[in-house]
């Protein structure tokens, strides 16, 4: 059996990759590819700890999460339609209305 | 290395190349599929952790239905805005480069401190099928369930209102729009 503290290493590295893909590109879309990438390193996470502590509320909280992160990207998808309908682009260093 | 401890590093070897590849491609369909492909090989992973509801929930919500979404608003928005790098940011990627490290490090030491022992009783969850899932979900979390069923209902709501077209957004300053009964 694969000890858990592999899958949380592999989980950390899902979610580092992510995160700097988030820091890096400027494409709006890719962001949000990449957070969601880092939700489902998230999940990894929580499902490997259930397993490490026979109990299955973690896979209950993986439910929880992938309701949120399905509401979160047709929200997310619908902004961004929005805003390439004012302005022909969906760089990230161009939407910067609410910046202070 | 045993076969479990083998399949393991190749599976988690082919998401993590497809993580970085979400990142690193030039073309968003491209990185949509290589997004899911992480998503496939997750499943495949949650497989192994005796969570096989899950792991039919993950292809079918996310494979199924998050990277169509994807796709779709890719066809829609067209595919060819690629790569932007801030031209008057240049140090933006090596200082990303090295967050990512300090996070991956300090990840990493903290699992690594904290789990030595082996994993419990793996027979408790019952290898997480349907029945056991739900009897969790339909018994204990019943107000959350519900609360994410109105969430995803908002959210239904929410992209519709911003996702077509706005006849009450802009209020009079576009001389003559046809009626909205046009729309497709």
């Amino acid at each position: 059996m694969v000890p858990t503290s592999y899958y949380l290493i592999l989980s950390a590295m899902i979610f580092a990759i992510g995160a700097v893909g988030v820091l890096v590109r400027r494409n709006a879309l890719i962001i949000l590819m990449c957070v969601e990438m880092m939700l489902n390193s998230v999940n990894l996470t929580l499902i490997a700890l259930s397993r490490q502590w026979g109990n299955l509320n973690g896979q209950v909280f993986v439910f929880m999460i992938m309701a949120v992160a399905a509401a979160e990207v047709a929200v997310g998808l619908a902004i961004l339609i929005a805003n390439t309908r004012h302005r022909e682009s969906i760089n990230i260093d161009e939407i910067h209305l609410l910046k202070w | 290395m045993t076969w479990s401890m083998l399949f393991f590093v190749l599976v988690g070897a082919v998401s993590l190349a497809a993580a970085a590849g979400v990142v690193l491609s030039r073309q968003p369909v491209h990185s949509a599929l290589f997004l899911l492909t992480n998503f496939a090989t997750l499943a495949v992973l949650y497989v192994t952790l005796e969570a096989q509801f899950l792991a039919a929930a993950q292809v079918i919500i996310y494979a199924g239905g998050i990277v169509i979404l994807i796709l779709f608003v890719i066809m829609l928005i067209g595919g060819e805005t690629n790569d932007f790098v801030a031209r008057q940011r240049s140090w933006t990627r090596g200082v990303a480069l090295g967050l990512g490290i300090l996070l991956l490090a300090s990840l990493s030491y903290s699992v690594f401190q904290g789990f030595n022992q082996p994993p419990a009783d793996v027979t408790a969850i019952q290898g997480g099928i349907p029945e056991a899932v739900g009897q969790a979900l339909f018994t204990q979390y019943l107000l959350p369930f519900e609360l994410a069923s109105i969430l995803l209902l908002v959210a239904l709501l929410g992209a519709l209102v911003l996702g077509r077209h706005g006849t009450v957004a802009h209020t009079g300053s576009q001389p003559a729009s046809p009626p909205p009964s046009s729309d497709d």
